[in-house]
Parts: C-alpha cells; structure tokens; sequence
C-alpha cells in the first residue's frame, strides 16, 4: 500500500510519520500532500486562539470529548506552542490537558512548535490540516499559542475562530483594541466560575455593539480586500455570540458546540465558507511563491556579493531600499544630486563591477 | 526553519507524582533545541505508547521514581514495537536499582539515569542516539 493509500485509509502511523515530513517540508512531504490535496476541503477547521492561561486547552479537551460523544465524527486536534527564539527547543504541554481524549481511535492529537512563525500558528500548521482532512478526520481543531494579540492567523486558518476570555485579564480598553477580537466567531468565557465574570461579559457585550456589523476584511496579495457575503442584511448577519464555560466542569459546553455547529451552517448557507477557503488557499499560494522566489534569488546570488552589500548598509553608505533594488535588479537607484552621496554611489558600482 | 528537530516524549508512567525530575529534563532538553512533548503525571502505558506515536517522537523519556520500572518498562516496549515504532530510543530516569539494569537494557532500553545524573550527558546520548 502506497503511503498516499494508507494515509486516505486513516492508518495512524503513516499519518503521523506524514506530519513530521511535511513539518520539516521534505520532498517527500511535498509530494505526498499534492496527491492528497484532492482528498481535502471536507473537514471544518475550528480555531481556538485566546491570552495563555485562559484554558483553551482544557476546552479544546471538553469540545473533542463532547463531539466523540455526541456525534461520533473523528476529530484532529493541532496543538501549537512557541519555540524558543535562541535555541529552537520548545516543551509542548498542551496534552497534558487532554489526557481524557486518550485511547480513543477517532481521535488524533499532535503538537506543533511555531519554529520561528509569529502569527499564533506554524508555517505547516495549514498543511498539517489537510493531511488530517484527507485521512478523514472531520472535525480538525487548532489550538494557537496564545501569545497575544496579534494572533490573527488563525481566522485564515479557520472555518469557525473562537477566542477564549477569561475574567479579571482586561477592562474594556482591551476589548476595542483592534487585532484578536475582531477575528472571533464566537466568543467564549471560561472560567465562568471566577469573580469578575460580569465584568469580563459587559465589555465584551459593549465591545460587539460597537463594532457590528463589520464587513469580513480578507487579506490576499498582500492587501486588504473585503469580501462581500451572499447575504449582508442585518437579519442574517452573524453577530459572535458569547458563551461561559468552565471547562475543569464541563459547564456550557453542549451551548459552545451547538453554537459552533451553527456557525458552520450559517457560512456554508452565506458562501463565506468558500470566501474563506478561497482567501486561505489564496495567501498560502502567495507564501509558497514568496518561498520559491526567495530560494531562487539565494541560488543565483554569490554569498561574497550579498555580505558585501549588507556590509555597505551597515556602514550606512546604502540603504536597505537601495540594497534590494541592487541585489534584485542590479541597479544603484539614483540619490538626488546635493545629498552628498556621490562619491559613494561610486564606490558601490565600482565594486560590483 | 526546515531543520529537523529531534522530538522527545517526556513522560511519566505510574503513581508516583514526584515530576521534578522529568521537568528538569524537559527544560534540558529544551534548551539543547528538541522539541519536547510533556504529557504529565500518572500516564499508563498504553497512553504513553499512544503519545509516542501520534506525536512521531525520535526518544521516548521515562521517569519512574516508584519502583514499578520492570512492570511499566516491558510493557511500553511491547507497545511501541506493536505500533510500528521500533525505532523510538527508550530513556528512563528515577530510581533504579544496579541489578535491574542489565534486564532493562536487555529489552532494548538505551539509557539509565540516576540520581545526580548530569543534563550535558543526558542530551549527549539522546544526539548521539537518533544519529541516523
């Protein structure tokens, strides 16, 4: 049986082996995920992203056991934690909240460390996802890092974004701040049982009415670019609704999941679902080819040549704009006269002759 | 970012709840730049085995303080090899005593490790251990 064949069987080990190639974006990964490709676009991707600490782990665990119970669908989990920036290492704990979900068969759990990635999830995380959609998994969910507020990958990612709160962690200046609560379909506060809880949902509350509605911003080629839904009235327009969780509990979790599924019916009813799928596969085009560009212009260049002109914007006698436009074009872009650059642009010239 | 990284599972079967240890390691490890899959406390073989291979991991680290080790280390390698993984390197670390050693090793566990055991000689078998 061919790795491909194994893996559309849902053999555990080859999907697990799979995952490490296309982590370490082998060859062999490569090949395998093009002929897997056609095998995916089933699975509804969940996100769950929120500040650490606010137990995206232990729900993440609630959701998979509530789904296995309730709803007999195979379930993914992408667990994502940060590598160190200096030694590359990282310690990946996100299973130890998820010990209930062991010796289940329809459930898969892997780690992922960021390897360098700031948005919250790892280059491969993406990848990582359509292989668990061609092995048949139908439920995929992806736990970010939770480092912040710039962790907005992952409502490319995501069918269905839930940013986790919970109490006592920010007043309602935190709530406006543009970045992680904007991508929320669905906003969830755990810990529900904390003092503060009140709080937490009033600034949330006041936090939506402000914003909505808001037209779904995609980015593509590297702009913004807003993506008309089907359906913009305001009666079908999906406003994120709030839930609280305790998830040490197991509290509110049947509301969160049926909430969730009927998140997934209203895109797929709107045609955000294909609008989504669409900008994702869109910016993952665009990250491969900025790749592949960028391995093709480190070919063609000789190391000496590069050092030399990094050298010459450190001692400032080139800019970082003038640089590139030399390395990429092979031109000395002209400085206006009267600066008194003259003699340097020489310099340059003469030296890549 | 396309290096590979050497991912360990570090792990901790039966009942005692002494993790200090496997922490220690964990940070070690870490900073000798693995990847290092921590599953907590009081985990069972089967969920250790089921860890080891959902997670893909080069070394598998046990720690075992309770005395149980020739009970709980057979029956992770008999699981490991009945998922395909015969290729994972087995390490524990706790207390284990002289005349144990030689039957652990004969079932194929790569490294022992006892109290005062240094962190610079644990990365250096595991590197040494996964060398292709």
């Amino acid at each position: 049986m061919s790795l491909t064949e194994s893996i559309l069987a849902g053999n555990r080990l080859s999907i697990s082996r799979l995952l490490t190639q296309v982590e370490n974006d082998s060859v062999e990964g490569r090949a395998a995920l093009s002929k897997l490709f056609p095998h995916t676009g089933k699975a509804h991707l969940i996100g769950v992203t929120g500040a650490p600490g606010t137990g995206k782990s232990s729900l993440v665990n609630q959701l998979a056991q509530y789904y296995r119970k309730n709803e007999d669908r195979k379930i993914a989990i992408v667990a994502v934690d940060p590598s160190s920036p200096f030694t590359g290492g990282a310690v990946l704990g996100d299973r130890v909240r998820m010990r209930d979900l062991s010796g289940d068969e329809g459930v898969f759990i892997r780690s992922m460390a960021t390897r360098g990635s700031l948005g919250g999830i790892a280059q491969t995380t993406a990848s990582f996802t359509q292989v668990f959609d061609a092995a048949g998994f139908e439920i995929i969910i992806i736990e970010t890092v939770g480092a912040g507020q710039s962790e907005v990958d992952i409502a490319r990612l995501a069918h269905t974004t839930l940013v986790v709160e919970a109490p006592g962690l920010g007043d309602d200046i935190q709530a406006i701040k543009a970045g992680i609560l904007e991508v929320a379909d669905i906003l969830v506060i755990n810990k529900a049982d904390r003092p503060g809880v009140e709080i937490t949902e009033r600034a949330l509350r006041s936090t939506l009415e402000l914003a909505h509605p808001t037209k779904r911003v995609y980015r593509h080629h590297g702009q913004s670019m807003s993506v008309p839904t089907v359906q913009s009235d305001m009666e079908t327009l999906w406003i994120p609704p709030i839930h609280k969780t305790v998830s040490t509990e197991g509290k509110g979790i049947t509301e969160l999941a049926e909430s969730i599924t009927k998140h997934a019916a209203y895109i797929r009813q709107s045609g955000d679902w294909v609008a989504r799928d669409r900008a994702r596969l869109g910016s993952e085009l665009d990250a491969l080819i900025r790749a592949e560009l960028m391995s093709r212009f480190l070919e063609n260049i000789q190391q000496t040549k590069y050092d030399e002109v990094v050298e010459k914007v450190l001692n400032r006698s080139l800019s970082p704009y003038e640089a590139v436009n030399f390395l990429v074009n092979g031109k000395i872009s002209q400085r206006k006269k009267g600066e008194g650059q003259e003699d340097r642009r020489r310099d340059v010239t003469t030296s890549s002759s | 970012m396309t290096e590979k990284k050497i991912r360990v599972l570090v792990a901790k079967p039966g009942l005692d709840g002494h993790d200090r240890g496997a922490k220690v390691v964990a940070r070690a490890l870490r900073d000798a730049g693995m990847e290092v899959i921590y599953t907590g406390l009081r985990q069972t073989p089967e969920m250790i085995a089921e860890a080891a291979l959902q997670e893909d991991v080069d070394v598998v680290g046990l720690s075992i303080l309770s005395g149980a080790h020739m009970a709980l280390a057979p029956r992770i390698m008999e699981l490991l090899k009945a998922n395909g993984q015969d290729d994972v390197k087995v390490f524990i670390g706790g207390i284990v005593p002289d005349e144990d050693m030689p039957r652990l090793r004969e079932m194929g566990i790569t490294g022992i490790y006892g109290p005062g055991a240094s962190t610079d000689d644990i990365i250096k078998d595991v590197r040494e251990a996964v060398q292709p």
